[in-house]
């Protein structure tokens, strides 16, 4: 029990049912590894007398042996999620001080089952970014570094502080969320495994919204294994939200290590994009050689609209953000700046709470939902949407099983480099991870890889609806073949 | 049912015709709000029914009450109206302090229920058609109070997220007389479902009115709308008004502003709210937090089956069944209490064809006149059904005529007790013992030998006698005996 941070959740799962040490022990190490990486700000609201309490509640339940399936386990949490008399912010100057007096349903869940709380995770506002620089406590640092550099990365976003706090060992696992590939790409810039479950597979009562119809609740871990633990915790059908879906959840680490053979995954033709670097290309086509290694079929499929998903997904989101967003007016909580009349007290309460992305989106999405641009842009953006869905139902009829894509057009980038001039340069970076989320599908990211530089790059694999198994038993392939990694500790 | 035609207005240059439409708010009858768990209740003190997802706080996800979509499907019906199986909820975006969550949840261009038609009756016997546009299921705002503080606003969230329906009729309604007519059809129509209380003191119904005039037949000018209206007298008052203002206008060789107007009950006006260029751009779009709402041809029948007998029907059966004029059926049905009330006098009746439509009579002129006289509420009536049922029944069968039904009836106003016990126990049992009238007739025929020389010569003059007999027995007397046995004595 020298190194109990580095372990995986299914090692300190056997560690804390053999009693090698207990869940306070583990969780001291955490809150120790947090302390001594601030420089990551991968933390927001460190909780560590809640951390402990927690932790010593459920070692006296596994000293009676009734501990849950994530019994003992330390976890962050993303400041996304509403937990009960804890400060949750989304990361945004306006919810000021808030102290939701209820939890999230997915964080209840695991609680119920046994984790334990290390504290909030930092991410971009609202969820709204590529590299978690829009958080109202500043960007949060990657671990990763390039060969020979001290540059500091971002961990991209929005689930930043989730990706970053993994990767560097800080917690054994974080929830996150994916409105448009803020779980996979941060994912894939951390080598860490990220999944964004079916659109209905976790509730979404108590997580901050961003945009509705999107928005998805799931895992960061280190291993698929760990990514398949915590999915189970977190998934489940909850009256309170009626998007989510009423079904049983599998046990998904069974499928963790089941044969792949006789499965057929599609290439997408209009994945290969123009400029792609060569090591990313390369990464795909060692990641497709390895499936077909253990006995999947490979098949070129095509996706016609996907070149129209990330211009309509940059429709939809800020349409419902722009509404989502509209009850922070400094009227029952959080952030308020007086005005001379209700109106003054709305803009400058506003403008003093959102930060620049958020505007830009409130705004957008207030333009295209307006009497005469609705049909040119929001219905026209959710036919789009309709169409992206039936391209991937058409490949599934077919009979694939599974797609296989780049997580990310490139590695994780310097803090400060993109996005500056142009936010689209930024909204780039989600290119292969929104037509997921436009489809209502899962996906999952996994490490494949690294670039010339020795940044991490991801694969992403995107299922069926409701079948996540099979992305998990094909993760673990991909884990398996390319091997785990773990940025050196400069920090 | 004649096509609507209305009173005309008389302009300078002639007869003007009035475009009437209404959107009826309906408070939807449930214990809960349409997408939380908290009360309904009315009167509560601020902010004390008001849920997490009512203060919209983060991360609160609304869900649907099903009870007020089964309330909007029963009103649906009761309107004779399409039922949309598959409706959406629209955010309806706006800010204001009432509206917690910066949108209200609506349904806009997919309601749950669609055309439909009301038949109004009107004073003079006829009745027109009004059509329904649609009615939508929508959340009602909370309240600002402004008098709580000198430099602040407070807002009371109760009421934010109660259930509402909003009725849309067509711009088929011709005069003042006409939309009062509808609205009060439309709150009886509800109020018999149970699926409104129609209070509308308590704003559980109220009325946005759309006008505009135009010459007869001639194109549809432009309309004003006139909001918040919580009285069917200040609906009536504020169309006269708002008609005459606008033929004004258009007489001087002005133009109406598409405006929204309140009506100041105090100065019987209507004066400008917004004008269009200030309406809200409400950015309507589907609600992404919750699914369409889909129900199947199964669940409408169920509820079709289950529907209470709704006024029109049961004027007919009234009409149809105890000889009752159209009139007084109308009457009867016009509130539900009191046609529960009559319905309960006809469950006490033995003889329900015979002594139907006497009930109806005892309700309306005797009980109605006397509760009006002391301003009394049917529910709050001294006289219950059943006891009035027996001293119909009394009557009916013979026990006591009319006129002692009246002294019955006051006893049992003032004194209370069972009309059967009360006639025996004060013996005011009609006397229908023939020989004990004819005793009686045979010594008022003796006494007064120069009035039955009278009436010999002018049967008119007969009721004389029959006065006399009534006033020696008490009342009791049989009438038709009394009648019979005269007409023989005296050979007329």
């Amino acid at each position: 029990m020298t190194d109990l941070i580095s372990m995986t959740i299914a090692e300190a799962r056997n560690g804390l049912a053999n009693k090698s040490f207990t869940s306070l022990e583990l969780t001291d190490a955490h809150l120790a590894a947090i302390e001594a990486a601030r420089a990551l700000n991968a933390f927001v609201l460190e909780t560590p007398d809640k951390a402990r309490a927690m932790a010593r509640a459920i070692d006296a339940k596994i000293a009676k042996g009734e501990g849950g399936p994530l019994a003992g386990i330390p976890l962050g949490i993303k400041d996304l999620f509403a937990t009960k008399d804890v400060r949750t912010t989304a990361c945004s100057k306006i919810l000021g001080n808030f102290v939701p007096p209820y939890e999230s349903t997915v964080t209840s869940q695991l609680w119920r089952d046994g984790a334990v709380m290390l504290g909030k995770l930092n991410n971009d506002e609202f969820a709204m970014g590529s590299s978690n620089e829009t958080s109202c406590f500043g960007p949060v640092v990657n671990p990763w570094r390039r060969e020979g550099s001290n540059t500091s990365l971002v961990p991209g976003g929005s689930s930043g502080g989730s990706a970053s706090a993994v990767a560097a060992l800080l917690c054994m696992g974080a929830t996150a969320t994916d409105t448009g590939g803020s779980i996979r790409q941060p994912a894939a810039f951390t080598a860490t495994v990220g999944v964004k479950p079916t659109y209905g597979r976790c509730s979404r009562w108590g997580i901050v919204a961003f945009a509705s119809s999107l928005d998805q609740a799931g895992p960061i871990a280190r291993t698929t294994r760990d990514a398949a633990i915590l999915m189970r915790s977190m998934a489940g059908h909850d009256p309170k939200d009626t998007t989510s879906v009423d079904r049983a959840v599998p046990d998904y680490e069974a499928a963790i290590g089941k044969s792949v053979k006789g499965m057929k995954i599609g290439i997408p033709k209009e994945y290969r994009l123009d400029g792609m670097p060569a090591e990313v290309e390369k990464l795909w086509s060692e990641g497709a050689a390895w499936l077909k290694a253990a006995g999947a079929e490979l098949v070129e499929i095509s996706l016609p609209h996907t070149k129209y998903a990330l211009p309509a997904y940059y429709i939809v989101a800020p349409a419902e953000a722009s509404s989502n967003l509209a009850r922070y007016d400094g009227v029952r909580y959080g952030l308020r700046v007086p005005g001379r009349s209700i109106g003054e007290m709305y803009e400058n309460t506003r403008a003093e709470g959102f930060g620049d992305e958020v505007r830009r989106r409130v705004m957008i999405g207030t333009y295209v939902l307006s009497a005469g641009y609705y049909d040119a842009y929001y219905l026209r953006a959710q036919k789009v949407r309709t169409l992206i869905k039936k391209d991937f139902e058409d490949c599934f009829a077919k009979g694939v099983n599974a797609i296989l894509t780049p997580a990310t057009p490139s590695a994780a980038f310097g803090i400060g480099e993109k996005g500056g001039a142009d936010p689209v340069e930024m909204y780039l970076n989600d290119i292969f991870t929104v037509t997921v989320n436009m489809a209502g599908l899962p996906g999952i990211a996994v490490p494949a890889g690294k670039d010339a530089q020795g940044l991490p790059l991801g694969l992403q694999l995107i299922g069926r609806p409701f079948d996540e198994e099979t992305l998990f038993s094909l993760g673990e392939v991909v884990e398996q073949a390319a091997g785990r990694f773990t940025p050196a500790r400069w920090w | 049912m004649t096509a609507a035609s209305g009173k005309l207005i008389k302009g300078q240059t002639g007869d003007w015709e009035m475009v009437i439409g209404l959107e009826v708010h309906a408070q939807v009858t449930s214990n809960s709000k349409l997408f939380s768990g908290a009360s309904t209740e009315f009167g509560g003190e601020p902010n004390t029914h008001v849920s997490l997802v009512d203060a919209a706080m983060p991360g609160m996800l609304p869900v649907i009450n099903e009870e007020c979509v089964r309330q909007a499907v029963r009103t649906g019906l009761g309107l004779n109206a399409k039922i949309n199986l598959r409706s959406v909820f629209d955010r309806k975006n706006y800010f204001y302090p009432d509206s917690p969550q910066g949108y209200q949840i609506s349904q806009y261009k997919s309601p749950i229920v669609g055309e439909g038609v009301v038949e109004v009756e009107l004073d003079g016997g006829h009745s027109v058609a009004i059509g329904i546009e649609r009615l939508h299921l929508e959340q009602d705002a909370g309240k600002l109070l402004h008098d709580q503080s000198p430099t602040m606003s407070y807002v009371d969230l109760n009421r934010c997220g109660v259930a509402l329906m909003e009725i849309v009729s067509k711009p088929d309604i011709r005069d003042a007389e006409q939309a009062k007519a509808y609205v009060t059809k439309l709150r009886s129509i509800l109020r018999y479902l149970g699926t409104c209380d129609g209070d509308m003191e308590k704003g559980s119904l109220r009325a946005d009115v759309n006008v505009s005039v135009r010459k007869p037949g001639g194109p549809l000018g432009t309309r004003c709308e006139i909001k918040n209206m919580n009285s069917i007298n200040f609906i009536g008052q504020a169309i006269e008004y708002e008609a005459r203002r606008q033929i004004e206008i258009i007489e001087d060789g002005g133009a109406i502003d598409q405006e929204t107007r309140l009506f100041d009950p105090n100065k019987g006006e209507t004066r400008s709210m917004r004008s269009k260029e200030e309406a809200h751009d409400y950015r309507y779009f589907p609600d992404p937090d919750l699914l369409p709402l889909e129900f199947s041809e199964a669940y409408v029948a169920g509820l079709k089956a289950d529907l209470p007998e709704l006024p029109d029907q049961k004027k007919i059966r009234f009409i149809e069944g105890f000889g009752l004029s159209p009139y007084d059926a109308g009457v009867l049905v016009a509130e539900r209490e009191s046609a529960d009330f009559y319905e309960t006098v006809l469950a006490g009746l033995s003889d329900k064809p015979r002594d139907g439509k006497l009930a109806a009579n005892w309700v309306i002129n005797e009980l109605f006149g006397r509760l009006n006289k002391e301003g009394r509420d049917i529910t709050a009536s001294p006289v219950s059904a059943v006891q009035l049922a027996a001293i119909v029944e009394l009557i009916g069968e013979g026990t006591i005529s009319g006129k002692i039904a009246k002294d019955l009836f006051e006893i049992v106003w003032q004194e209370g007790g069972d009309p059967r016990e009360l006639v025996e126990t004060r013996g005011m049992k009609q006397v229908t013992d023939l020989s004990a009238i004819e005793k009686v007739v045979d010594d008022i025929i003796a006494a007064n030998p120069d009035k039955v020389a009278q009436a010999k010569a002018k049967p008119q003059l007969a009721g004389w006698f029959v006065g006399q007999v009534m006033k020696s027995s008490g009342g009791k007397a049989n009438p038709q005996a009394v009648n019979d046995l005269l007409k023989a004595k005296l050979g007329i």
